[in-house]
């Protein structure tokens, strides 16, 4: 048992190689899939279009700042990221940095309806292109961080994220595809949910599910898995907003 | 009076007389299907209970829906192109309120 664990782990240990991993679009129905790509079919557009309004609601705007939204067109590919002061910042929590330093305003607040619109808005003009994010220098010990959580067995069940996203990807539980696991389609609208919900939320739901703590949204584990997760998807289209069961 | 709600409508912008056009719509409603159960706060139903949609002055479409429906319904229906006008959307909700939207269809 051991000596197999140990040989996942080395397996895993060089950057999950790209070719077994796949977007999260193609363990999709085709309906469902098809109705991701038509945004006049597509939910999560309501709050693409709350986020694009707020992008230019106030006098200190995002818009005064950062020009237009479109302006953000790949900004989403690269996030997580390690801002000047040494801290992980995901799109969320760069939002909210925003907000409380150069805006002046009270913080959003996690899964709060105008971040999440917010975030789906910048996401979305990063819809198709390849992730790309910084996994060397300030980034390393995160990314390390978040592969150790990854490959950590958690919960009741004692079950690491890998044992469902890398070995039985492709193979249903609970009435769904399991994929590989990846971030690239949050903010994701989901079926389940009735609602846009973001990537921590979403994680609280893999943590339930093999009976492991549920971390807190934006909390250092989840964000440090973020990076990881968002590493295995380097070079894997952008999904966001996503549809998901 | 009829109040104004999120929704996204999606219909051609042009169309030709007598052409069969598409018309999408998604509406932003959380359609509270009513909690009540030992344990739980006792929430009344308050759903988006129909939709009618007029065309040119004329009822086009009409939906009764139940609160079986998901959140944030789609609706998809078609129409014929006669004339230019608008398309005038209205919901009317459990308690009363109702809600409209337009949308305008060029016929050429």
């Amino acid at each position: 048992m051991i000596r197999r664990a140990a040989a996942a782990l080395l397996l895993l240990a060089g950057v999950a190689a790209a070719a077994d991993i796949r977007p999260s679009r193609d363990f999709l129905s085709p309906e469902l899939r098809a109705q991701q790509d038509d945004p006049s079919r597509h939910p999560g557009w309501l709050w693409v279009e709350e986020g694009e309004a707020l992008w230019a609601r106030g006098a200190r705007s995002c818009q005064s700042c950062h020009g237009g939204i479109e302006s953000m067109a790949g900004v989403a590919a690269r996030y997580p990221a390690v801002a000047t002061d040494g801290a992980l910042l995901n799109l969320e929590g760069r939002i909210e940095r925003c907000r409380t330093e150069q805006q002046g305003e009270a913080p959003f607040g996690y899964e709060s309806e105008p971040l999440l619109s917010l975030t789906a808005a910048i996401a979305q003009r990063s819809r198709g292109m390849p992730m790309s994010v910084a996994t060397d220098g300030a980034a390393a010990p995160f990314l390390e961080r978040g592969r150790a959580f990854y490959e950590t067995r958690q919960g009741q069940l004692n079950l690491a994220c890998g044992q469902c996203h890398d070995d039985n990807a492709g193979r249903r539980l609970r009435g769904d595809v399991i994929s590989n696991g990846l971030g690239t389609g949050y903010p994701a609208y989901r079926l389940e949910w009735n609602t846009l919900g973001s990537l921590h939320r979403r994680l609280r739901a893999c943590s339930l599910g093999v009976r492991a703590t549920q971390l807190s949204l934006g909390s250092p584990e989840y964000l440090a898995l973020e990076l990881y997760l968002a590493a295995r998807a380097q070079g894997l289209p952008v999904e966001a907003p996503g549809l998901r069961r | 009076m009829a109040s104004p709600i999120v929704a996204r409508i999606t219909l051609p912008e042009r169309a030709r007389r007598g052409e069969v056009v598409t018309i999408r719509v998604l509406v932003r409603h959380p359609m509270e299907r009513a909690i009540d159960a030992p344990g739980l706060t006792p929430l009344p139903r308050k759903i988006l209970h129909s939709m009618r949609v007029t065309y040119a002055g004329a009822e086009v479409f009409r939906a009764e829906l139940s609160q079986g429906i998901t959140a944030n319904p789609y609706i998809e229906f078609t129409t014929l192109a006669v004339e230019t006008g608008d398309l005038v959307f209205e919901w009317e909700e459990d308690g009363g309120a109702t809600y409209r939207r337009e949308a305008r269809l060029v016929v050429t």
